[in-house]
């Protein structure tokens, strides 16, 4: 994890070669490296162990229920958005063991607990994602109990973070303010920068950590004309947002229409197949599954990804309390734009668009958003 | 506050005594494997851990001072809870706890106070009553109010009745329906509160029972007179984790589990009026 | 001992607060005194409603009683309540029984003469009305809470 880092403001520059040897010296500091690959017609995170597994030369085209893959006319290495994948797979991991108990004959039950620990290296950490990786920082470490294995992961992790280039067709995190410029949170930042023949990676260090690493990747120091070009990356990038989010009074805008007449709209649509929560870097609902061998001695505990858009999550006393679609979307947008700011400070959307381009009948938050801004509500009811 | 171990792994604790109370309750008394049980405040509970079948949030059902470990009076209502009903004295289960925000006990010393309990929900007022009578002469007059299902499903009769008899205290207690060997009252809960003996601006309510009869409890005080901002309820929602981790007990922006059980009315009186939130 | 007026006891009945003094007469003429031992019934389900009762002492159950099996009590009412609301509605007959479950006194008011004294003044129809409506209301709310049955199981 990052400490605040005041570098010289210098960035070096490093090649393709240079992102090649990165990668194997984190290997050899023992990190699990993990970053973008084409895999099932879609840019996922998963181990890799060199820029030859990077989808070099692809790009992404997304829409509200679209995702498609295409050729570019270079070979970017990172010339695309998120794809349905986000780092919170690796740092809260989808099926976890809590712990095992047994219980001997005398009826004497003990408990060990063991969390698998990784060393994660990240590469292609994009700025919505640092952000992401935050707030989901302030879930799981700040509240009066901590996940003390998120939070273990999370200090050991190494984030190479990426500055977009393109920006996605359902991205908004201008609005959100997450980006598309990587800030802090991470220990090394590149943008790439592709033009024919050339190929380089402006760096930045971001902690001690990335300092030390980049130390032992030949570099150069960047020049003047390099760093501008770096940031006109950012400027247009930030320019060519798909989607925009007007947050003002968003809180009390959400909070005090639960009546809304969109919320039916919205409800006809939703399947409530619960993807978007899946894919969305910051949701982080789990539920435990309890499990026993035959012979009745061990048993364990089973964390996993839930979903506020199941019937079961909030089944109490013989009943779900959201029972209908339209209470359980209702729940997730309000939760995810208001609630999470009486909860945690900050919203909990940080505009990556993955929610919009993953549902299978596009349903758009901004879209929401905006219908309920625009309509007249019903005031506090119902 | 378990600062320094793993809030996802029960202690172990083992039942030292079980006591019938209804047909389908039962009150269990735990003691620690090891060590010694963590002081707690009226209101909370503890997630109990049945082996091999899973958790359940039960509230404590007798304050810290009462016995030395843990009492929980837990209904068969589910797997889980079924099968600690079942749990025999010497057997061991899993606890984690204690957890959530306690009744205002303390913040009602120099007031009237006011109990208002629907069926089980008497169990986690408990604990708030036997603190408020141990130290009587801190507080004004002390009503509580109970409304059950039918005779036979009036929890804790022995205290009741040891408290009717105290002339400091004012015990009314009602039920749904009846036969005519009952001769208490017959009629819902909210009916006890406007014949109820408490000054309305000098008073602090706890109220606990099934979400429906809170709501119109809270309405029925308010109309005698109290403001919302007097009277508690404990909220009950989904809980998986009861750490604030798992997201199941939101309602509306607050955790049940870490900024409830117990809430003021006024923190909730606008999404208790909205229906599936 | 100061034998206190029919007038003077219904002013001081809660359910008659702020009740005109020139009704107060009109309404002491239809009333009395009464008793009944615990277990004597005050009213029978089918009765001509010529009465209804406002408590000022005891507690009174309402019952419905179905053939092989024990009577359920529906509601208990208590001092300063009123028993028996089928005066008000045609064709004027009790629809539960009432049994005293302590020894009651109340105050018994002759419904029929009332009914006929309102007819004729509509400013006393209206003062009464007033007073049994949310009565009615309180009581249709509170009995439709009960019904829900909220400790059931499931």
């Amino acid at each position: 994890m990052t400490q605040a880092f005041k570098g010289d403001g210098s960035a070096g520059v490093i090649d393709a070669a240079g992102l090649q040897r990165l990668i194997e010296v984190l290997a050899e500091e023992g990190y699990r490296v993990v970053g973008p690959s084409l895999r099932d017609d879609a840019i996922v995170y998963a181990d890799m162990d060199g820029t030859g597994s990077l989808p070099a030369g692809w790009t992404d085209r997304q829409e509200s229920g679209r995702y498609a893959l295409e050729r570019r006319s270079d070979k970017a290495f990172f010339g695309y958005a998120v794809g349905p994948h986000s780092w919170k797979a690796f740092l809260f991991p989808p099926v976890e063991t809590l712990w095992k108990a047994q219980r001997g004959s005398d009826g004497v039950m003990a408990i060990d607990s063991e969390r698998h620990r990784d060393k994660f290296a990240f590469i292609g950490v994009r700025s919505c994602e640092l952000h992401a990786m935050a707030v989901q920082d302030r879930v799981f470490g700040e509240g009066p109990y901590t996940d003390t294995a998120y939070a273990a992961r999370r200090s050991d992790a190494f984030i190479v973070a990426v500055n977009c280039a393109e920006a996605g067709g359902t991205c908004f995190c201008v609005s959100m303010k997450t980006g598309p410029r990587a800030e802090q949170g991470f220990d090394l930042a590149l943008t790439e920068l592709i033009d024919g023949e050339e190929h380089w990676f402006l760096t930045e260090t971001g902690s001690e950590a990335g300092q030390r690493i980049l130390a032992q990747i030949s570099n150069v120091q960047a020049s003047d004309v390099q760093v501008a070009a770096a940031r006109a990356v950012s400027e247009r990038t930030a320019s060519k947002m798909g989607r925009s989010l007007d947050t003002n009074g968003i809180k009390e805008l959400l909070q005090d229409n639960p009546g809304h007449p969109r919320w039916d709209d919205v409800a006809a649509r939703c399947l409530t197949c619960a993807n978007c929560t899946m894919v969305c870097p910051t949701c982080f609902c789990s539920t435990v599954e309890d499990h026993s061998d035959l012979t009745g001695e061990n048993a364990e505990r089973v964390r996993k990804w839930d979903s506020c858009f199941t019937l079961d999550y909030s089944f109490i006393h013989g009943g779900s309390v959201r029972e209908s679609s339209r209470s359980r979307y209702r729940q997730w947008m309000t939760h995810k734009l208001a609630n999470w700011i009486d909860q945690f400070g900050t919203s909990g959307c940080v505009g990556c668009g993955r929610c919009i381009t993953w549902c299978p009948v596009g349903i758009d938050l901004t879209e929401e958003v905006a219908a309920i801004r625009a309509g007249p509500g019903e005031g506090k009811s119902r | 506050m378990q600062a320094a171990r793993d809030p996802f792994v029960p202690d172990i604790y083992r039942v030292e005594q079980v006591r019938r109370e209804l047909a389908d309750a039962v009150t269990l008394e735990l003691a620690p494997q090891s060590g010694t049980r963590p002081d707690f405040r009226p209101g909370q509970f503890n997630m109990l851990y049945a082996f091999g079948v899973g958790e359940v949030a039960i509230s404590m059902s007798a304050s810290a001072r009462e016995k030395p470990g843990f009492v929980h009076t837990v209904r068969n209502a589910g797997a889980v809870s079924g099968a600690l009903a079942r749990l025999e004295p010497g057997a061991t289960l899993g606890v984690r706890g204690p957890f959530g925000t306690g009744w205002p006990v303390a913040e009602a010393e120099g007031r009237d106070v006011v109990i208002v309990a629907g069926g089980l929900g008497l169990a986690p007022l408990r604990p708030a009553i036997q603190e408020v009578l141990a130290r009587r002469e801190c507080y004004g007059r002390v009503t509580i109010l109970v409304g059950c299902r039918s005779p036979y499903d009036i929890l804790y009769r022995h205290d009741l009745e040891q408290w009717r008899q105290r002339l400091d205290v004012t015990v009314e207690v009602t039920v749904d329906h009846a036969g005519t060997d009952w001769h208490g009252d017959v009629g819902f809960v909210t009916t006890l509160i406007p014949r109820s003996p408490f000054d309305p601006d000098k008073a602090v309510a706890l109220v606990c029972g099934p979400e429906v009869m809170m709501r119109f409890a809270g309405g029925a005080l308010q109309k005698a007179g109290m403001p919302a901002s007097d009277i508690y309820l404990s909220m009950e929602r989904n809980m998986k984790c009861a750490i604030g981790l798992c997201g199941h007990c939101q309602f509306g922006p607050a955790f049940i589990c870490k900024d409830g059980p117990v809430l003021p009315l006024e923190r909730i009186a606008g999404l208790l009026a909205v229906q599936e939130i | 001992m100061n034998m206190e007026t029919m007038d003077q006891i219904l002013a001081r009945q809660a359910f008659f607060a702020d009740f005109p003094p020139e009704f107060a007469a009109l309404l002491a003429g239809c009333a009395s005194n009464c008793h009944f031992k615990a277990g004597e019934y005050i009213i029978h389900e089918g009765d001509p409603a010529d009465r209804f009762y406002l408590v000022r002492q005891g507690k009174v159950a309402l019952e419905i009683a179905a053939p092989a099996r024990a009577p359920v009590v529906i509601t208990t009412l208590g001092e300063g309540q009123i028993v028996g609301m089928s005066w008000l509605v045609a064709p004027y007959r009790s629809e539960f029984d009432a049994r005293a479950m302590e020894p009651v006194r109340a105050i018994a008011i002759d419904a029929a003469c009332l009914r006929g004294k309102c007819e004729v003044d509509h400013h006393l129809g209206y003062e009464m009305m007033k007073r049994f409506l949310p009565v009615i209301v309180k009581r249709l709310h509170a009995t439709r809470l009960q019904v829900l049955d909220v400790y059931g199981h499931n």
